[in-house]
């Protein structure tokens, strides 16, 4: 399945480097990302695709923890999501 | 992929507007659990809940992790009782069956402890009612609501007479919890069959088997969206709460199929309403004080409420596959900040609430009054209510509560999301000798339309 994972906070070195490296471990493969600063706040957000048995809250709670204290705030979410509140 | 303002936008709604899908609701049909032995009839409702909702709550926690949104309650709305029960007699067990399933699966409710009386009581559906503040003191989780009028029907003022009597009844029976039994009994007008939300859900007969019903919420997201916007006129905040509607409900109808699916039940409705809670931020007063009120129940109130409630609706209707229960906003006092604050401070009276309920989803909703109110008292403000919905066309209702022992000035506190409610005064006025005579109020000659 298809998922988008945002992460949102204070800049600093290795966040992007941290977060993919837990991808990674859980078999999480990255299809796109874009990242900018907005406002001095980093702004990173990548379109991934898991395995259907991922479940992706405890995925997010892997994240989170990769980066817990750090400023920074991960949310993994499935891609339907989006779609559906913003495509017609 | 998405853009970064529309991935974030939605992240933001979620997590500092409160949005959340308030109830995935099982509709369940008790039809074939009819039996004549009270025993036989009490284990096959238990038994059929457990069985065709027994993944409920897991499959609404997975959704909610999947998605990363809040599903705040998850229901089960059953048959009239008074129906499933009329064989056996014994309402009461069934009542404990309903209870004990529902505590069994972690869900929030069940509803359809409930009567369709708006044309007439048969004996059984009588001795039904008298059962409702029994049911409802002696169980935690179950919900009751009785229709007493209709547009096609006109108003069973029997039925209404009697529930004034049930729930001053139930008041003190529930004293020593500022008579919560209450918030969990509502008398209808044009009560509809797949009502998502509580105390108001059963499953009515034209329903099928087992539907999933959502009903979604977000009256923060809505608030802020306005507030965002202090230069727009009244047309274009119209359709600034279309567009906003239109996201929030797409958000409900995706759990509601994806929970149907996991479920393997029938997709059912999506009600678009604005349910409020407590919570700061979270409010349907605010939206209307946002769009230009300096408090809710300022004159101008009534015609805010009219264009959310119509704005929620068209922005609402082509998000969903399908749309029914009571779909509109939402305006309990004890549940919403807001009017809260208001009732408070005597800015929102019991009389402006009824003119607002002409124009919003449903009705006088989860409002406090002296303890010491007259059954009749409480009678005569059902029978407005019905009447308001009757003419109108519309679902209207009364959550009202006697809180036991305490008068205007105090409040009752019935925790979590019910909230709580500063006690209201009502008139003094008695409609006693209007509700004793009893009889039916004819149906409107509009209604007469073949």
């Amino acid at each position: 399945m298809k998922a988008i994972v945002s992460v949102t906070g204070k800049d600093r070195t290795g966040i992007i480097a941290a977060v993919a490296g837990e991808l990674a471990s859980n078999n999480t493969n990255i299809l796109d990302i874009t990242q900018t600063i907005v406002h001095g706040n980093f702004v990173m957000l990548m379109h991934v695709e898991a395995s259907d048995s991922v479940d992706l809250g405890t995925l997010g709670d892997k994240l989170q923890s990769a980066v817990k204290d750090w400023g920074i705030v991960v949310h993994v979410q499935h891609e339907d999501l989006f779609s559906s509140m913003h495509r017609v | 992929m998405f853009t970064q303002n529309e991935i974030l936008e939605t992240i933001d709604m979620l997590d500092n507007r409160h949005l959340d899908v308030r109830t995935v609701t099982a509709s369940l049909s008790l039809l074939d659990c009819i039996d004549g032995s009270a025993k036989k009839c009490a284990d096959k409702v238990f038994d059929k809940i457990m069985r065709v909702c027994n993944r409920l709550v897991p499959v609404c926690d997975m959704l909610s992790s999947r998605y990363g949104v809040k599903i705040v309650n998850k229901r089960i709305a059953v048959t009239p009782i008074s129906i499933v029960g009329s064989a056996c007699g014994d309402y009461i067990g069934l009542a404990h069956a309903l209870d004990s399933a529902g505590k069994a699966l972690g869900v929030d409710f069940v509803g359809g402890y409930s009567a369709l009386v708006q044309k007439g009581e048969t004996d059984k559906e009588k001795a039904f009612l008298d059962t409702i503040p029994e049911a409802l003191s002696t169980t935690d989780i179950v919900c009751a609501s009785v229709n007493v009028a209709s547009t096609k029907s006109g108003i069973n003022l029997d039925a209404v007479g009697r529930l004034g009597k049930i729930i001053k009844d139930l008041a003190y029976r529930t004293r020593n919890r500022d008579s919560i039994g209450c918030c969990k009994l509502v008398a209808f007008c044009n009560a509809v069959d797949d009502n998502p939300f509580m105390a108001g859900a059963f499953t009515g007969l034209s329903e099928g088997e087992c539907t999933i019903n959502v009903g979604v919420s977000g009256p923060g997201v809505v608030e802020y969206e306005i507030n965002k916007h202090p230069d727009y006129d009244i047309t274009e905040i119209c359709e600034l709460i279309k567009r906003t509607v239109f996201k929030i409900t797409r958000l409900g109808a995706l759990i509601g199929g994806e929970a149907a699916k996991e479920l393997n039940l029938a997709q059912g409705i999506v009600d678009l309403s604005l349910a409020p809670t407590p919570a700061v931020g979270d409010s349907v007063a605010r939206i209307l004080e946002s769009i230009g009120l300096s408090r809710v129940g300022a004159c101008g109130t009534t015609a805010c409420l009219a264009l959310l409630n119509d704005a929620v609706k068209k922005g609402g209707v082509m998000a969903a596959q399908r749309v029914g229960g009571l779909s509109g906003a939402f305006i309990p006092v004890s549940e919403d900040a807001g009017m809260i604050e208001a009732a408070q401070s005597g800015a929102i009276t019991i009389d402006k609430l009824e003119a607002m309920t002409a124009v919003c989803s449903v009705g006088l909703d989860m409002i406090a009054v002296p303890g010491d109110t007259p059954a009749e008292v409480l009678s005569g403000m059902i029978a407005d209510e019905c009447a308001i919905g009757m003419i109108n066309g519309k679902t209207t209702a009364v959550r009202v509560i006697p809180v036991y022992g305490k008068t205007v000035g105090e409040s009752a506190d019935f925790g979590g999301l019910l909230g709580v409610a500063p006690i209201m005064p009502i008139s003094a006025e008695s409609p006693a000798k209007f509700i004793s005579r009893g009889g039916k109020i004819p149906p409107p000659i509009h209604s007469y339309k073949n």
